[in-house]
């Protein structure tokens, strides 16, 4: 089984310039910890000083937000493409 | 691609870092949003209230507390908007000192995100983008398209496929690039982010966004400038992303720190939809932790599900001893035809939302009648008239005699409800 990371340019400088990669994680657990041994310096900018995800990021899952699906819960499925994109605000007011 | 000005420059909130001025919305070390920093002792002396009162009838006249290049020259009377007394909704609704901030007629679109627009496109212009664009619920649209438009900037325009036919018109006329979206405001907003990192273009919601945010402050200007440089006690404002509660703070913090108005607390009130009230949930239990949400609500302009601004807007509500409610969306239609009919404005589904919200505090003892409350009204009504069809029947045409229009009003009268009929009557005789 495997899922498909994308990340926005502003992770790239810690991924050697790469948008998007391969991941065996069963979950967004497993993923965090991926993301720890494959690219450490990256892992360090999504998460803050408590080792959780900072807050300013979203997670999505084919097109969903994680936390519609059961947030670490959800079982990655094979295919899945998986989005890491930092929270900007926007709308009305 | 950056600028450096000695007034102003970005900075992150969280961890405190500078960036100087560039096309930049989030920190790159932490990922929060970036907010615009003042010189606040650079502008003392500059920013007082005789060389305001100098200045143009327009959001401009705040010009030094705004992030606008050095040079730029202000070209449209944005903003400065009517702070109207609201005597006949204050008595309907049990409030003796209320006010309405009237964006309804803000020019030149008809909403406060004029506001903010003009102070993104004058940033666009200095970091030489060629096109500019955003997502929108529509009234951002609008504004984007038109004041691009008069600046001869080419704009691209993403909107959400469901969005109300009056808003996608107000766009398409100026000839903007109009794109819409199968999916709602937070698959726009997403798509847009990944845009703006793959296009060289200017994104006034996102990688403009900091400076973009700064035009709401005009709200608070205006409000404690029209009060004859007072702070109202409670302001009443519809959330969406979260932004312009917020600012209208900053905007009041500033006014305080260069002694413009006189310190005093002022209470925020959050309005949302029921059908997308991420905020209001998240202060009503307490926390600053906005759960997502699905948007279900004709008061598009608001349904913005995941808003990033939520956790601070909760937070600062909270703080100020405010509050939050939500209101449903037959509570919405009434809050429009309530303003309608006490106040003669006519506002869209957003500003039912605050109105609505509005009536609630009051009734639940939440705001006392007798402090000074200020209504923000952020949209115009003539932009989702869909949200009242079926409300009002078409009646049938008369001849054009005397008799017939007597019979008519008549008939009328006994149909009517008896405060109607007794004014029909005093017309008749």
């Amino acid at each position: 089984m495997s899922i498909k990371v994308l990340l926005p340019a502003a992770f790239t400088r810690h991924t050697d310039g790469r948008k998007q990669f391969d991941s065996a994680a069963q979950n967004l657990p497993g993923l965090l910890a991926d993301i720890d041994t494959t690219f450490p310096a990256l892992a360090t900018q999504i998460k803050g000083d408590d080792g959780k995800l900072r807050r300013f990021i979203n997670i999505y899952v084919n097109d969903e937000d994680i936390r519609f699906l059961g947030g670490e819960g959800y079982s990655f499925k094979d295919g899945d493409e998986v989005m890491l994109i930092p929270s900007i605000a926007g709308g009305c007011a | 691609m950056n600028y450096s000005c000695s007034r102003y420059e970005l900075k992150c909130n969280e961890c405190g870092r500078r960036f100087g001025n560039q096309p930049l919305s989030a920190c790159p070390d932490c990922l929060a949003p970036l907010e615009v920093a003042y010189d606040l002792e650079a502008v003392r002396g500059i920013f007082t209230r005789e060389n305001i009162a100098a200045g143009p009838a327009s959001i401009w006249r705040y010009a030094a507390l705004l992030p606008i290049p050095d040079g730029f020259q202000p070209d449209l009377p944005v903003g400065f908007t009517p702070l109207v007394r609201a005597k006949n909704l204050g008595k309907r609704i049990g409030a003796n000192n209320l006010y309405v901030k009237n964006d309804a007629v803000c020019f030149p679109t008809l909403s406060f995100k004029d506001r903010v627009v003009s102070i993104a496109l004058a940033n666009a212009q200095k970091f030489g983008f060629d096109v500019v664009g955003c997502s929108s619920t529509g009234n951002l649209a609008n504004s984007v398209a038109a004041q691009s438009a008069r600046l001869g900037l080419k704009a691209c325009i993403l909107v959400p496929s469901d969005l109300e036919p009056a808003k996608i018109l107000n766009t398409q006329v100026y000839g903007a690039r109009l794109v819409r979206i199968d999916g709602n405001y937070d698959h726009v907003n997403r798509l847009c982010s990944q845009i703006a990192d793959e296009y060289n273009w200017g994104f006034v919601n996102v990688n403009l966004r900091p400076y973009y945010a700064e035009g709401s402050k005009t709200v608070g200007y205006e409000i404690a400038e029209k009060l004859g440089w007072k702070l109202p006690d409670n302001v009443v404002v519809p959330m969406a992303g979260g932004s312009l509660i917020r600012k209208i703070r900053k905007a009041f913090q500033e006014l305080i720190y260069l002694g413009l108005v006189e310190e005093k607390p002022v209470r925020f009130f959050g309005a949302q939809a029921t059908g997308c009230s991420p905020i209001s949930v998240a202060v009503r239990e307490g926390t600053d932790d906005i759960l997502p949400q699905k948007p279900n609500t004709i008061a598009r302009s608001l349904a913005i599900g995941n808003p990033a601004d939520g956790p601070a807007a909760a937070k600062m509500i909270r703080e100020t001893g405010g509050w939050a409610e939500d209101v449903s969306d037959v509570e919405v239609v009434a809050g429009m035809q309530e303003l309608a009919e006490t106040e003669g404005i006519f506002t869209e589904t957003a500003g039912g939302v605050t109105t609505a919200v509005t009536a609630r505090l009051y009734a639940d003892g939440r705001i006392s009648p007798d402090e000074l409350t200020v209504i923000c009204i952020t949209g115009n009504g003539l932009k989702t008239t869909d949200a009242l069809t079926g409300r009002y029947e078409e009646e049938r045409a008369i001849r054009p005699r005397l008799a017939d229009f007597d019979a008519y009003l008549r008939e009328l009268d006994r149909t009517a409800e008896p405060e109607l009929a007794v004014a029909g009557e005093i017309h008749v005789h």
